[in-house]
């Protein structure tokens, strides 16, 4: 019984190691989706560098106007390149059948990405592609390792690669751990602004999730009070009438 | 003055008009303002009246989301995002709805633990916990199907794996997977289907084995923290001696516990919609897709203790039986415990260990249920399974020789 106990728990030790390196590089992404200026930078980079490829089909242009404040006029300008009408939704013009061919499937649409991976992947994985000569696109990433996806913002951050160190775990075994990135060239912006750059994106992938979650949270306070309310007058009047019981 | 005096007369005319052609008046007398409820209830006694609430809320909200929702595979996730998105307090509804259903577990397994603390399914409430444990079952069907609706990542490989269980039965197995789903796998037939039942056939049963439960629970009156039987000690009226009104005594106790279940139940609606994942799983928000395996299938929370006890077992056709067996034991409760007394507060120790063993086991099942397999986790998993079972095996013996204290003739009560 001894032995099969301690076979478990030599079983067992890998496991627990490789869950916790995988996370390893995990930055908090620190979006605040009340932050407009954020959210309208955010909305320019995800027209200019992800709504090539990625659809976000639920999301309408007058919804982003009036919850972002931006005008008809500076929709149509800034943001609607392709759509016709404001209440259109934001739409991919690649056919699936050629992004199938390209990339082995087509890109995801982004609409919930956020509810799916959540922020601080997302601000990982756009923070994590680097360099990998035997992947096609010649990059690779930490958060979804063989990424189809390029580094488009490749121009933005440059390149870099990945350094990884050894580590011995519990039992003994050696592992190859990731240890920190190397900029290998330099790209138009810094490692803080394109970070800065990163979040604003992620900023704006977290507001179209869900669209409502400020109202929500709000709403929620008065609904809050409301029933602290109802509850002293219930609780006044249970008083009363369990007076005569005895 | 004499104008109200004047209405007060027409509305008992119209009352009593009503009366002489319906039960209006008997009916309400008899379920609320002389249905007499002993006057000790503490707060374990709220759930069932909160499971209740939930099931009107649920039925409600689910009446104005099938107003919007598209049961078609190719349309049903993006309907559901037209739902939070374009329809008018489309989000709440639907949040309402998502939070009800763990709402609703929430508070029938806190309700069913209470009748293992009180011995509510002891003689004479034997077809009251059956009822009760019907409608368990058809809450988890109704439950199962519903989170199909959706049709995430997580609806279309949870399905897939729990229609998949019943392949397990031996000559009918694959024939009855095929039947259950009208496909040979999860597909648009069974999305429809499921709906069907979903909105349809489950909340009618539903809702007639719950009219059952009340009809059962008001004819051999409640059970209460002491065992006590009140019917026992009547005064001279007839109304027993321990028993208070339902109405209104208890219906404003149940306001106050109603408020601060709506402020957690609307705490989580606004500030916290997904519970972490919990509630509404992340993957779950990917639509299905029938070509691309999730790394992790794992059901919601309220199904893992039993997943975890599937699991448990190496053999796929055994893990099934056990899972069944797990459910199908409670409904032998009445017929397993054999103490003369009622309430925990009187039996001994020998109840008391492993009720309490029984419950950490449910909830650490339930844990492991959520997680990915590890031998470790897996040894957990078969001890929980272990003391799950032991429980209910050990209890015709052991609650015949537990030492019991004496219990009083009158319901303990300080006002």
């Amino acid at each position: 019984m001894l032995k099969r106990f301690l076979v478990v728990l030599l079983l067992s030790t890998p496991l627990v190691g490789m869950a916790s390196s995988a996370g390893g590089h995990l930055e908090k992404a620190n979006v605040d989706v009340s932050n407009t200026a954020s959210l309208q930078r955010g909305a320019r980079n995800f027209i200019n560098y992800c709504s090539g490829c990625h659809s976000a089909q639920y999301v309408r242009f007058n919804r982003l106007g009036a919850d972002l404040g931006l005008s008809e006029t500076q929709l149509r300008d800034n943001l609607m390149f392709a759509a016709e009408r404001p209440f259109d939704t934001i739409k991919v013009a690649m056919p699936a059948a050629d992004a199938t061919r390209w990339f082995g499937q087509p890109p995801p649409d982004l609409s919930l990405i956020a509810r799916s991976r959540g922020a601080d992947w997302l601000f990982g994985f756009l923070t994590s592609f680097h360099q990998d000569d035997t992947r096609a696109t010649g990059m690779n990433n930490l958060m979804l390792p063989g990424a189809s996806m390029p580094h488009v913002l490749w121009e933005l951050q440059g390149m870099q690669r990945a350094v990884y160190r050894t580590e011995n775990d519990a039992a003994g075994n050696e592992h190859e751990v990731f240890d920190r990135f190397e900029q290998t060239a330099a790209g138009s912006l810094s490692t803080e602004e394109y970070k800065e750059f990163v979040r604003d994106t992620v900023t704006f992938l977290e507001y179209i999730s869900e669209p409502v979650k400020l109202e929500r949270i709000q709403l929620g306070i008065w609904v809050m009070f409301f029933l602290l309310i109802f509850f002293l007058l219930a609780y006044a009047l249970k008083k009363e009438y369990w007076k005569d019981v005895h | 003055m004499s104008t109200s005096h004047n209405e007060q007369g027409a509305a008992k005319r119209l009352l009593a008009w009503v009366d002489a052609r319906f039960p209006l008046t008997k009916m309400i007398n008899e379920h609320a303002a002389e249905y007499y409820a002993p006057k000790n209830f503490n707060f374990w006694y709220l759930f069932g009246v909160l499971s209740l609430v939930v099931l009107v809320i649920q039925l409600l909200t689910g009446i104005f989301l099938t107003m919007n929702y598209k049961p078609a595979a190719a349309d049903a996730f993006a309907s559901v995002e037209y739902i939070m998105r374009d329809v008018q307090w489309g989000w709440l509804i639907r949040y309402i709805h998502s939070t009800g259903a763990s709402a609703f577990f929430i508070v029938v397994y806190l309700h069913m633990f209470r009748g293992l603390l009180y011995g509510s399914f002891k003689p004479p409430r034997e077809l009251l916990w059956i009822f009760g444990m019907l409608i368990y079952v058809v809450l988890m069907g109704e439950a199962f199907m519903g989170y199909l609706l959706p049709w995430g990542q997580m609806s279309y490989w949870g399905a897939q794996v729990i229609t998949s269980l019943f392949g397990a039965i031996p000559v009918v197995g694959d024939g009855l997977v095929e039947w259950i789903r009208g496909d040979f796998f999860i597909s648009d037939i069974t999305l429809n289907r499921f709906f069907a039942l979903h909105v349809i056939a489950l909340p009618l049963v539903l809702i007639f084995l719950v009219v059952a439960h009340i009809l059962a629970l008001h004819e051999v009156g409640s059970n209460n923290p002491d065992g006590v039987e009140i019917k026992n000690t009547k005064g001279p009226d007839g109304i027993p001696l321990d028993g208070i009104a339902f109405h209104p005594y208890y219906s404003v106790k149940d306001t106050v516990g109603l408020a601060v279940f709506l402020m957690a139940f609307c705490a989580v609606v606004f500030f916290a919609p997904d519970m972490g994942g919990y509630f509404l799983e992340h993957a779950n928000f990917e639509p299905a897709n029938a070509m691309k395996t999730p790394l992790h299938i794992a059901p919601v929370w309220y199904f893992t203790p039993f997943y975890a006890i599937l699991r448990a077992v190496p053999d796929k056709l055994g893990g099934v039986i056990l899972m069944g067996a797990a459910i199908i034991v409670l409904f032998l409760l009445p017929w397993l415990d054999r103490s003369p007394v009622r309430s925990i507060r009187y039996r001994g120790w020998l109840y008391k260990l492993p009720l309490g063993l029984f419950a950490a086991a449910f909830v650490m099942l339930g844990y492991l249920g959520m997680q990915p397999p590890t031998p470790t986790y897996t040894y957990l998993a078969r001890l929980g399974t272990v003391i799950y079972f032991g429980f209910f095996l050990l209890l015709p013996w052991l609650s015949r020789v537990d030492k019991t204290k004496p219990v009083p003739e009158r319901v303990t009560y300080h006002a």
